[in-house]
């Protein structure tokens, strides 16, 4: 009975009395949430246009962030004495180096493996995440980096609110995070519904060959939906990066991707962004409200569990595509 | 229609020739050194029992297949193997005969998507809607439209593609082949699985877009009623070989081919 009212009442109650407290817990959650979305984003792009689950997508996180802070580490060495200039400077490389990373994907990794069954380019995924992995430590070295926030000019500090009874604080950089993540997002949007590459990368989720037959180039699409995810990880690794250190550790993020996947389906940009909310505000509940039951630690299997009770119940997603296939 | 073959006979320029081509998956060889050729404003049957290689043959011809061995000649240019790209560059449209459309998108779309390779306009304009890229847009839904009305599928033009009844979805296919303008228009088994009305709506718009467009098409069909009625031509391929080809009188005569196909599917 005891435990009854601990789960099931106690919770709740906390939240009406302490109002304050559960919109400071729902913003933190929305914040990690978003970081979520924008990994799963990456998945989904490359997912939508060559059906291939993209592991490398973590590490690519990981790269684009130590590829900018290589490269503004090298400026500033090298006589560009204005912070700013510089972090600009090596923000537009780093979009150039993930470009050429889409290109030598496409060219070295996809048109050799054109035709092969799915697993084999999953596969490949993972060769691919195995190299990035020793080619970063080559280059970069393996010490945690710290990410160049305050040149690129991100702001700092806090914004706090005297509300609700209570005081809630938002961090300058979690709203700055969020206003880009929606640039974004809406950018991608905008790009892939409009222009004619967009149509293309339609047709090419829809039906290889019918896409092949009307004379769409997939090399060309892949290369853009590999520069596209390339660009989303750059993002993602700043943001993530200005949460914590630049690390290698940061792969497994990648993992924590799966579970807002099958939440929103694979082929689903808006199911990538509402998934990750999802998670992301579900695990800052879980963990603040019914944590202590446990013992805490819930943040490490919390999305886990919700992904599979989805799998249950909406194999899908909830914005996937429903696949009906003639028998 | 006799009017058509007497003006085209005279017409014999040769569009597209493949020569002893031989394609294998594995041990299995599905086209055994064949020859032929369509020549410009003809309307070219394949036809062949199940399993003679004849979509293998059109893979072929678009480039979906490399053969091991043989010519491709198209516009005058040889080569041993066609890529897809290539192949719609150079004016080769298709449909498919299990009907490959983009399920997801309207009808409208899907016409659209026939004109991939004619948009040219950078990103920019396109991404603001604006300047060069709208006249460019508008010229192309003037085109799309045009075959909408040829069609005549004006009414389920916004209507998403997989929810059409079948027959239509094949017309769909049809109208983004077209889209493409294409010099030679392939079409996998354009009435299989259409009732006695579909197919005579479909025969005439291969007739339509053969005569009023000058569209050379080269079609396998299994409706020997229509193959007889439509081609100019007919080839014939049992068992990947090439086992008659000629006028559709000549061959419906043809021993070889009662004996092979006619002989026992009818």
């Amino acid at each position: 009975m005891e435990l009854l009212y601990a789960t099931f009442v106690d919770p709740f109650a906390q939240m009406i009395g302490a109002p304050d407290l559960l919109v400071q817990t729902l913003w933190e959650g929305l914040v990690g949430g978003m970081l979520y979305a924008l990994i799963a984003l990456g998945f989904v792009l490359i997912f939508k246009a060559s059906g291939v689950f993209n592991f490398a997508q973590g590490i690519m996180v990981v790269f684009a962030a130590l590829t900018l802070i290589g490269i503004y580490k090298l400026l500033t060495s090298n006589g560009v004495s204005n912070v700013h200039a510089a972090a600009i400077l090596a923000l537009a490389l780093t979009i150039g180096v993930m470009f050429v990373l889409a290109l030598a994907v496409e060219r070295l990794v996809l048109r050799p493996l054109i035709n092969q069954p799915d697993i084999i380019l999953f596969m490949a995924t993972f060769g691919l995440t195995y190299f990035l992995i020793g080619f970063g430590e080559l280059v970069f070295g393996g010490d945690p980096k710290i990410m160049i926030t305050e040149e690129l000019g991100l702001p700092k500090g806090v914004i706090n609110y005297q509300t609700l009874g209570g005081l809630i604080s938002l961090q300058k950089l979690d709203i700055a995070a969020a206003v880009i993540a929606s640039l974004m997002v809406a950018g991608l949007a905008v790009f892939f519904s409009k222009t004619r590459i967009g149509r293309a990368l339609r047709a090419v989720a829809d039906s290889h060959k019918a896409a092949l037959s009307v004379g769409i180039s997939l090399e060309q699409i892949w290369i853009i939906v590999w520069f596209a995810s390339g660009l989303v990880a750059l993002v993602t690794g700043i943001m993530w990066g200005a949460r914590s250190d630049v690390s290698f550790a940061l792969e497994v993020i990648a993992l924590k991707a799966l579970p807002v996947l099958i939440l929103g389906g694979f082929t689903s940009i808006p199911g990538a962004i509402v998934g990750g909310l999802i998670i992301g505000v579900g695990e800052k509940l879980a963990e603040f409200y019914w944590g202590p039951l446990i013992g805490g630690g819930t943040d490490s299997w919390f999305a886990y569990v919700l992904a599979l009770v989805f799998l249950l119940f909406w194999p899908h997603g909830l914005f996937g595509e429903k696949i009906i296939e003639r028998v | 229609m006799r009017a058509r073959s007497e003006a085209e006979a005279k017409a014999t320029e040769v569009l597209l020739s493949v020569e002893q081509v031989t394609l294998k998956f594995g041990g299995i060889t599905a086209i055994n050194d064949v020859s032929f050729d369509i020549r410009r404003g003809e309307i070219r049957a394949i036809i062949g029992p199940n399993g003679a290689g004849k979509t293998s043959m059109l893979n072929v011809i678009n480039g979906f297949y490399t053969p091991q061995s043989g010519r491709i000649t198209f516009r005058g240019e040889t080569r041993s193997k066609m890529r897809p790209y290539e192949a719609a560059r150079g004016g080769i449209a298709r449909t498919f005969q299990n009907v490959a459309l983009f399920k997801g998108m309207t009808a409208l779309d899907n016409i659209m998507a026939g004109r991939s390779l004619k948009m040219r306009r950078g990103l920019f304009w396109q991404l603001i809607r604006h300047g060069p890229a709208l006249a460019e847009d508008v010229e192309h839904r003037r085109k799309v439209e045009e075959i909408i009305d040829f069609l005549e599928i004006a009414h389920i033009r916004r209507v998403q593609v997989g929810r059409l009844p079948y027959g239509l979805q094949k017309r769909v296919e049809l109208g983004r082949a077209l889209a493409m303008e294409p010099e030679l228009l392939l079409l996998d088994e354009p009435m299989a699985g259409m009732n006695l009305e579909e197919k005579e709506d479909m025969s005439r718009f291969i007739v339509d877009v053969n005569q009023e467009f000058g569209t050379t098409i080269a079609l396998i069909e299994h409706d020997m009623g229509v193959v007889m009625d439509l081609s100019d031509r007919v080839v014939v391929l049992d068992y990947g070989r090439k086992i008659a080809d000629g006028p559709p009188d000549a061959v419906k005569r043809d021993p070889a081919v009662i004996d092979a196909y006619l002989g026992v599917a009818h």
